[in-house]
């Protein structure tokens, strides 16, 4: 299967590997996928607590070469949204951008999945810690 | 890029040798006469090389001449020798027993002939290095079972079934043993009488010779094997496959077993010697690489492994301008699966997503190992730190406890 430029791209040269410190602050980490399936992706959201503005994002993926450029993609993609704008990012975009072939589409889902989850992450702990409740993204 | 990519998948298919080449080149132009046909020149010489092959063949595996039957590669040889059993011999019973890690050729030749009905197929499990155990085939053997069709080597993991044994037994009951030898023939040994096989499928470009040609053994004596054509038409290898023989195809073939059967002992050793190289570079420059199929029973040219934490397309993806590799078999890799092979032999399906099949050949020097162990430790490393998983369990964290979300 011959991969998209944009795919070997972000493959060869991908965005925001890594892992946020364990102790730093306003951190929503998202882990999804499973590694019988063949996928694991997990991406962290430095967030914003006054502006819910997602300054800085890093993931760490085990999966095909679509996977790890869909999350590295969205890494670069969250950077400087709200919370509630990331929430609204659809798959679909990812797919246009990697011009991912049919047979990975489940890549971008996860993609997507990722970021849903990184965000209630971040919400629980917030809430946890006694921030003021906001409305789900 | 300074050098060539390197091939090292040559259990998907082998390069040919530049001597197949040369043996076949006068019969892609100036000899082009039909094999059958008896009243020319032209005619005799191209039966002449016909003849010759199919000689050069059977020495190779101890068979006598005429048991080969041209076919155009394996996939037809399996198809050939189980429909062609199931159908010919129906009044006699309908029992086949294969195992579970054949090829898809046979599996789903197999699963054909149980739709329409022809057949009930026994699928034995293999233990945890892909051999079945001659028991289990004892115990499935029934009344109605008039054919064994098991594997000489599997193509993803190199395992070798014990198939003297199993010939032995199936001679003991009167019941025909197929088995594939694709990835066996001109890598070890292989006799038919010896090994008491019946039916034997081969094919040409796993062992050095052109895509497009195989050939099925069918035993003339004690006993003497029958099979219903599947392929109609004049009549051509004793009524069992009709069609215009590729004579190309099989002068090349003939060539390719008389050399493989020349060099085949010291190229064992050699494969051999170079497989260890391999795995011990890459074992001792890696953590976690697990060995998938038998440490010793499969063939010399095929090592298996699983680099935990890293998926294996990412794996491959990394190298595939340099160095060609395959995860899982290059049959099934069209497909997300993990390899049902590994599967069977109960590697979890968390490994079987990080195997790698390194198949050495001929033209792979103790340069290209190198090569390969250097590079592969680099995109090991390089993606296990990009892997969550691997910081995971760097962390203790243990990863089969993990609820994962999916």
């Amino acid at each position: 299967m011959a991969y998209t430029e944009r795919v070997v791209e972000h493959y060869e040269r991908p965005r925001n590997v890594g892992s946020f410190a364990a102790e730093e602050g306003n951190v929503g980490t998202g882990v999804v996928g499973a590694p019988e399936c063949g996928d694991v992706m997990k991406l962290q959201l430095k967030i914003n607590p006054q502006t819910e503005v997602i300054e800085d994002a890093k993931f760490k993926t085990f999966g095909c070469g679509s996977a790890i450029a869909s999350s590295s993609y969205v890494t670069e993609l969250v950077k400087g949204k709200t919370v509630a704008e990331a929430g609204a990012i659809k798959n679909t975009e990812i797919v246009t951008e990697l011009a991912l072939p049919p047979v990975k589409i489940h890549c971008s889902v996860l993609a997507e999945d990722a970021i849903k989850a990184a965000v209630a992450d971040w919400r629980d702990r917030a809430e946890g810690a006694g921030a003021p409740k906001k409305d789900a993204a | 890029m300074e050098r060539d990519p390197i091939y090292m998948d040559n259990q998907a298919t082998t390069p040919v040798d530049p001597r197949v080449i040369e043996a076949m080149v006068p019969f892609l132009g100036e000899i082009y006469g039909n094999a059958a046909s008896r009243n020319h020149a032209f005619g005799w010489a191209a039966e002449e090389a016909v003849d010759r092959g199919r000689s050069q063949i059977a020495n190779l595996v101890g068979a006598r001449p005429k048991e080969i039957i041209f076919t155009s590669g394996a996939t037809e040889s399996d198809n050939l020798a189980i429909k062609g059993v199931a159908e010919f011999y129906a009044d006699k019973g309908n029992h086949i027993i294969t195992a579970v890690t054949e090829h898809k050729a046979v599996l789903d030749t197999c699963q054909a002939l149980e739709r329409a009905n022809l057949a009930e197929v026994t699928y034995l499990p293999v233990d945890q290095y892909g051999r079945v155990d001659v028991d289990d085939v004892k115990k499935a053997i029934r009344d109605e079972t008039i054919l064994i069709s098991l594997m000489y080597a599997n193509n993803e993991i190199g395992t070798l079934h014990p198939i003297r044994a199993i010939g032995a037994l199936a001679k003991e009951r009167g019941i025909l043993f197929h088995c594939d030898a694709t990835q066996g023939v001109g890598k070890i040994p292989v006799n038919v009488d010896e090994d008491g096989i019946d039916l034997m499928s081969m094919s040409a470009h796993k062992m050095y010779g052109p895509k497009g040609c195989g050939a099925l053994y069918v035993r003339s004596r004690g006993p003497r094997v029958r099979l219903r054509a599947q392929m109609h038409g004049g009549g051509h290898e004793r009524g069992m496959r009709s069609g215009t023989l590729n004579v190309a195809g099989i002068v090349g073939f003939g060539k390719a077993c008389e050399l493989c059967g020349q060099e085949l002992e010291a190229e064992a050793g050699r494969l051999m010697s170079l497989r260890q190289r391999l795995y011990t570079g890459l074992t001792e420059n890696l953590e976690e690489v697990y060995l998938n199929g038998h440490p010793t029973e499969r063939i010399p040219g095929n090592l298996n492994l699983s680099f935990s934490y890293v998926e294996g397309e990412s794996f491959l993806m990394g190298l595939n301008r340099e160095i060609a590799l395959s995860s899982g078999s290059a049959c099934t890799s069209a497909t997300l699966e993990p390899s049902y092979v590994l599967k069977a032999l109960g590697v979890g399906e968390e490994l079987a997503h990080t195997s790698i099949r390194f198949g050495l050949g001929r033209f792979n020097t103790e340069e290209d190992v190198d090569y390969v162990v250097r590079r592969v430790s680099e995109v090991v490393v390089r993606l296990r730190e990009m892997s969550p998983l691997y910081e995971m369990a760097k962390e203790g964290i243990d990863l089969k406890s993990v609820q994962w979300k999916t």
